[in-house]
């Protein structure tokens, strides 16, 4: 018997379509690589490269303004360039704004740079009081991912879903950076 | 274009912000979005009528044009506006290439350009010295993008934009002179009245 393989990314991609989640902005990494080639394949999804994430978030935001729901794809240092578009735009207009983030610098990083702007990450999304939570195992990547974007929409708040090295190098031997 | 001429950035007539907005929004009879930025580019929106399909922003500079180019790609048959000045628009150029690139044929970026920083006490920005936003956005990829040569030609443009082909930029020199009036912050009142408008059910 063989069983069809399962990734992280097959799963969101699922969950997105499931939420009607067309459009993806994102800000590429190479552990959303995979992700994003998903996308990219599916006529489901329109798939825009913004050259920012603030950026993406704009355009995120006026799509659901105008009824279009869409996501961010980030890494952390993307992530550590949102404050301000966080707290000016997404926060005070109560915005159901979807981030994903691959988490680096954590984990095995070899750039001091991203281990850095990790430790920022947390405490930004604590300040500001935005639900976040780490995804680690596989079998969890359903249930979190399906979870967080119905209370973002059923609350009208924005949503962080992080995605530990645990999920994405160690459970899943092709998405590797 | 149909401009047989080019207007330069030096040749454009010195305008101002409230009576060009007055002017746009004056042309607006297909309930139209327009996206005002942070500071006095919103404030003279809401000065000039406070319809529900205007969007205020009340932070997050430069960022008037990926929203508006959100809102035109959730709706297409909807001709969307962004409302920018120049400081503003200098933060994110980045956005005049995804503007170009989504061939969107129903969005425009109107920048107010009068080189200064006005709200904070009109310090120069690059727009006084060296950077051409007309040619930035060429130079992005949005082939009808062009200064307005004077209130005239400002309006002639918008016509373009109401029955033509985009993605558009209309660069208008301006004068350093405040908004008329300030909006109401409300940011959640802002957003849901905006929505109810766009989804008809204003």
């Amino acid at each position: 018997m063989t069983t069809i393989p399962v990734t992280w990314y097959d799963i969101v991609v699922q969950v997105l379509k499931r939420h009607q989640v067309k459009l993806v902005a994102y800000v590429p990494d190479n552990v959303l690589a995979p992700l994003i080639r998903a996308v990219e394949a599916d006529p489901f999804f329109t798939v825009l490269t913004p050259a920012r994430e603030e950026e993406a978030v704009g355009i995120v935001t006026g799509a659901y303004l105008g009824g279009l729901r869409g996501i961010v794809l980030m890494q952390t240092s993307g992530f550590a360039t949102l404050p301000n578009v966080l707290a000016s735009l997404a926060m005070p207009y109560r915005i159901p704004l979807l981030m994903m983030i691959s988490e680096r610098g954590t984990l095995g990083d070899h750039q001091l740079g991203q281990v850095m702007v990790c430790r920022t990450m947390r405490p930004i999304l604590d300040s500001m009081g935005i639900e976040h939570h780490g995804i680690e195992r596989l079998d969890d990547v359903e249930f979190i991912v399906d979870r967080m974007i119905q209370q973002a929409f059923s609350t009208q708040a924005a949503a962080a879903m992080i995605l530990s090295p645990l999920l994405t190098k160690k459970s899943t031997a092709d998405s590797a950076a | 274009m149909q401009h047989a001429s080019p207007t330069a950035r030096g040749q454009a007539k010195v305008m101002n912000r409230f009576d060009l907005t007055r002017r746009l929004v004056s042309k607006l009879h297909n309930q139209e979005a327009v996206i005002g930025g942070v500071g006095y580019n919103n404030f003279d929106l809401w000065a000039s009528g406070q319809r529900p399909e205007n969007f205020y922003m009340l932070g997050s500079m430069g960022l008037a044009a990926p929203i508006a180019l959100g809102v035109a790609m959730a709706q297409p048959q909807r001709r969307v506006f962004a409302l920018e000045g120049d400081g503003s628009i200098l933060m994110q150029l980045g956005a005049l290439g995804s503007i170009a690139a989504s061939g969107l044929a129903n969005l425009c970026v109107v920048i107010f350009d009068n080189g200064v920083y006005a709200i904070t006490g009109k310090q120069a920005t690059l727009t006084g010295s060296t950077v051409d936003i007309v040619e930035v956005a060429r130079g992005c990829g949005i082939v009808r993008s062009g200064w307005a040569r004077d209130e005239a030609d400002f309006e002639a443009r918008v016509d373009e934009v109401l029955h033509g082909e985009g993605p558009t930029l209309i660069a208008a020199r301006i004068d350093d002179q405040k908004a008329v009036a300030t909006t109401d912050r409300d940011p959640t009142r802002i957003r849901q009245r905006f929505m109810d408008a766009l989804s008809g059910r204003s």
